[in-house]
Formats: C-alpha cells, structure tokens, sequence
C-alpha cells in the first residue's frame, strides 16, 4: 500500500488540564493588594543604580542587586510601542476567542525606568501614538491581579 | 580555540504536517543522513546533544523520547532546550572540554500538532504578561514598531525580505513555501498584528535537522571536506520585554563580535560571503542584519533594497530562503548552520553561492531576539 492510500492515525492529548497555582511572591502581592485596595501602582527601586522597576520584583538585573525600597508610581505614563491585534486569539486565561481588534502597549509610567505591558484603548486610533499620553483605567470589580487595570486610554495632558 | 569541524549535516524536508512521522521518526531521518554524510555510522559517535522543547513536543523529558532515534542507546545524551545554535554551542564546549571527540547533535519541532500562540504565550511570566494573551506574533509586532519607528524603516522594506526570501525557497528542495511573491502582495496580505501582516511572518511547520561535530583527529579522519568552525559568540538580553530597549539588538551586536574576535574577522560585510539569520518575521531580517554589523544602526531597509543581499549579491542573505519560508522552532538555528555548512563546501545545489570561503549562520532564542547566537563556518 502506497504511502498516500494508507490511513493515518491521529490520538489527542484528552480533556485533563495541567493545573498550575503559581506564587505571586512578597513582591508581587503587595503590588496586586495595593492595586486592588487602593488602585495604586508600586515599584521597587535599586539601592544601586536608583532604577525603578514595575512590577516590583527581587533583583536589578544589571546590579545583580537586591531592591527593598516600595515608591508610588503615578498611574500616568507614556506610550513607547503598540501593536493593534487583528487575527482572533485563543485567550489564554478564558479559553475563548477573544473579539479583535484590541490594542496593547508598553507604558513607561511617570517615575518608573522601564515599561509595563497592557491593553490599550483603541476607540480613537488617531490617538494612539508612540508617544501619546496615556492613564490607567481601574475596573470596579477588583480581585487582586493584572486585570484591576482594564486598559490605558489616551489622554491630553 | 582548538580545531573543531562540522562533519556531517542533515535534515528532512520541512512541511506544514506530516502526517506519517511522529517527532522521533523526524529526528532518524535527520540522523541517519547526517551519518551518511560524515561516512560514520553510530558507533562512531561518543555522545549526544538534543534540542528538545517540552512545550512543543507535548511532554515531559522530551529528550528521552528522542533518545532512540538519536542513536543514544548505551552513550552519554544530553539535552538543550532552546533554538539548535544553543544546541550545538553545548555540543561545542563538551568536545573542547577533551572528554569527546564526535558529537552528534539533533533538533526538531512539529509545530502542527499544538496551538503555536498558546505556546509562545507560555514563554512569558504567568502573572503579569500572559493573561494579555502576548505570544510570539504580538510581542515582534511591538518590537517591530519600536525599531520601524526609531528608523524610519517602512512596510516595503519588510515586504522586499519576504519576497526575496520566498524566492529563495524555490531553489531549495527542503523548504516548505517556495513562492513568486510582489511587494504588494506582501502589503495586501491579511493584518495579524500591526505592523506584521501574514507574508510577514513565518509559517508553522514540521522538521528536523541533525550535525555531526569533530576534533580536529576525528574531522581528518573521517572527511574530505571539514567545515572549520572558526568564531561562536552567544549573549543573552533581560528577560522581561518591558525591561529591554526593544528597537535595539545590543544582545546581537555583542554575540557577533565575539564570533568576529574569534575568527579574526574585522570587516563581516567583505569577509562573510554568505549569511544564514533568523528571519521569523521580515523585519527581523533587517534588524539583525545591522546587529551583525552588515550595515550601520538604521540601515538595514536600505541594504534590501540595493539588492545586495539577493542571491547575486555582494551579501547573500538566506539564500535557503530562511525562517520566513520554513520555521521549524528549535531545528531552525541547526538548520541554519546545515545550511552554512553546505555553501561553505559548495554543496547547496541550485541555492549555490559561487566561492564561499566564510559563512555565517544565526540563531535566536526567547522573545524577540532575546538571546542571539553567531556562527562562523570556514574551509
Ligand atoms: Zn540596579
């Protein structure tokens, strides 16, 4: 039998799941608590080079350095890239094709020396600029993870 | 360094599915060319180095399921899990070490069997990163504007590599979508991401690449045509994309002059006759063209469109028609090696640069370039 009549089997890898319940971490739940309590953004400064980084996390990567010291960022900031998603995803949080087109962006908050993803709001896209001035959105209903910000949206400031 | 050669190369076809090969099958087919090529068989081969991603084949241990057809059965195996240059760069240092002196290395990857973006989702922080659904399509398209941005690069540009590239792959009986493509039909193609549209990008694909690395006794031995690796160089950026400078590759540009310090090269635009980088997105091509030194900082959609990284050019650029044109995750840095290999020994048929007397070949790994790997192959 040729290659091309034979019948080629195909097995699935089932419905199981490989659950994860991954650590947070010291850093990151204050982050998440204070953004959750108090629609706050924190983060973390290196002792040695005075870097501000967000999310907070243990070490400055460059200074091989352990950061301790929590500052209040502005939830103001600036667009330094973005991409405006066209083809439908399977999201993975949900499992459902999310509805495109949606934005995301890197941040570079006011106070804060590298950037920080998320969605962005594309309703105008005239505005949406590398550049552009842009503000967190909180959701009313907040749980304690990224989602507490809904999106940025373009501001004039 | 002492002398070390590559051997023997060899690769299966690559394709969107196949349906006939399971991983394994893929990785003995790739294995017994490379030994045929080197004229050695098994018992010549002192240890082993897999690329296996645990992601992609669907499985823990990973490199255990390849074990067989690796050829591994009584040896010393051992496993990287990233891009083949990596691969290879291990199987590199454990024979400078003294303790080997024939390493086979393979790397695979069947991209059809999963959801590629659910995959490349996984490389990124669960916490903070994930859940906005970046993968690898989304997190270049970001890349891609900062350094379109930053340089004024245009769409044309990016278009003008992947039709190039496309046109590459007809001459090469291994790739998966040789094709005649205008500029236009690469700026008309459906929008994935701004700025990546589909011809930008490359496509999912099944296949697998194996080399056979020497000392310099064995390589004598055993070939009649040795290729000398004369300079690795290898440098990895943060890991998280908000930390890095995204319009910039300074992870490349400091792998490259390793390499480049290593083979004595001063001038890579006049001493390298050909190049084989890792294109998964037409803008890549560029950007990594400069990182590599081929051209200055912002210069890179000018050097596509003077035509000489075409095929009859002064810099040919992925003859083998690259990433863009067949993009098998983890076999594909390998592949770009095999490649080398083959123009540096004049054996790449119709895909052929006349006079190949250095070549270079490129891999990356992580999210938009994150760490960057250089090969410089010579007789
Ligand atoms: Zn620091």
């Amino acid at each position: 039998m040729s290659e091309k009549e034979m019948e080629l089997l195909t097995k699935g890898s089932g419905e199981a799941e490989q659950p994860f319940r991954y650590s947070v971490g010291r850093w990151g739940s204050k982050f998440l608590i204070e953004l959750r309590d108090h629609k706050k953004l924190l983060g973390i400064r290196c002792p040695k080079c005075q870097k501000v980084y967000v999310p907070p996390r243990q070490v400055c990567s460059p200074c091989f350095q352990r950061m301790e010291e929590l500052v209040e960022l502005s939830d103001k900031g600036t667009l330094m890239a973005f991409t405006i998603i066209r083809f439908s995803f399977i999201d993975p949080e949900t499992g459902i094709t999310r509805p495109v087109p949606y934005g995301y962006g890197f941040i570079k908050l006011d106070g804060c020396d590298n950037s920080f993803q998320h969605f962005i709001n594309i309703e105008d896209e005239s505005k949406v600029k590398i550049g552009a001035r842009v503000q967190a959105v909180f959701s009313e209903e907040r749980k304690g993870n990224l989602m507490d910000i809904k999106y940025f949206e373009m501001i004039d400031d | 360094m002492e002398r070390t050669a590559i051997i023997g190369i060899g690769m299966t076809k690559q394709e969107r599915r196949k349906e006939s090969e399971t991983f394994s099958d893929m990785v003995f087919e790739a294995v017994t060319k490379a030994l045929n090529d080197a004229e050695m068989t098994i018992k010549d081969i002192d240890n082993i180095v897999t690329g296996c991603n645990d992601f992609w084949d669907g499985r823990t241990i990973s490199s255990m399921a390849v074990g067989d057809a690796s050829g591994a059965w009584d040896k010393n195996i051992s496993c990287v899990e990233g891009d083949g240059t990596f691969v290879a760069l291990y199987g590199l240092t454990r024979i400078l070490s003294g303790s080997y002196r024939a390493t086979l290395i393979t790397a695979h990857s069947k991209g059809s069997e999963s959801i590629s973006s659910l995959i490349t989702n996984a490389m990124f922080d669960p916490i903070y990163t994930r859940p906005l659904g970046l993968d690898a399509i989304t997190s270049s398209a970001l890349q891609a504007k900062c350094y379109m941005d930053k340089y004024g690069i245009t769409e044309e540009q990016c278009a003008m590599v992947s039709v190039k590239n496309h046109r590459n792959a007809k001459n090469n009986p291994y790739s998966q979508l040789p094709m005649d493509l205008s500029v236009k039909d690469v700026l008309n193609s459906r929008r994935l991401a701004d700025p990546i549209k589909l011809l930008d990008a490359s496509p999912i694909t099944d296949g697998a690449c194996a080399i056979i690395l020497a000392d310099e006794g064995m390589a004598k031995r055993f070939s009649k045509h040795p290729v000398w690796i004369r300079g690795v160089g290898f440098c990895a950026d943060a890991y998280h994309l908000g930390d890095r400078d995204l319009a910039e590759c300074k992870s490349l540009e400091k792998a490259a002059k390793t390499a480049y310090r290593m083979a004595g090269i001063e001038n890579p635009f006049k001493e390298i006759d050909v190049a084989e980088i890792y294109d998964a997105f037409s803008y890549q091509e560029l950007m990594w063209s400069e990182g590599l030194g081929f051209c200055e900082k912002g210069e890179g959609g000018k050097l596509v469109e003077s035509g000489k990284t075409e095929m009859g050019g002064s810099m040919p650029i992925n003859p083998s028609g690259g990433c863009l044109s067949a993009h098998a995750v983890i076999a594909a840095g390998l592949i770009r090696i095999a490649e080398a290999v083959l123009q540096v020994r004049g054996g790449a048929g119709k895909r052929q640069i006349p006079d190949v007397k250095t070549g270079l070949a490129h891999g990356i790994n992580g999210p938009c370039g994150q760490s960057h790997c250089v090969w410089i192959l010579g007789e």
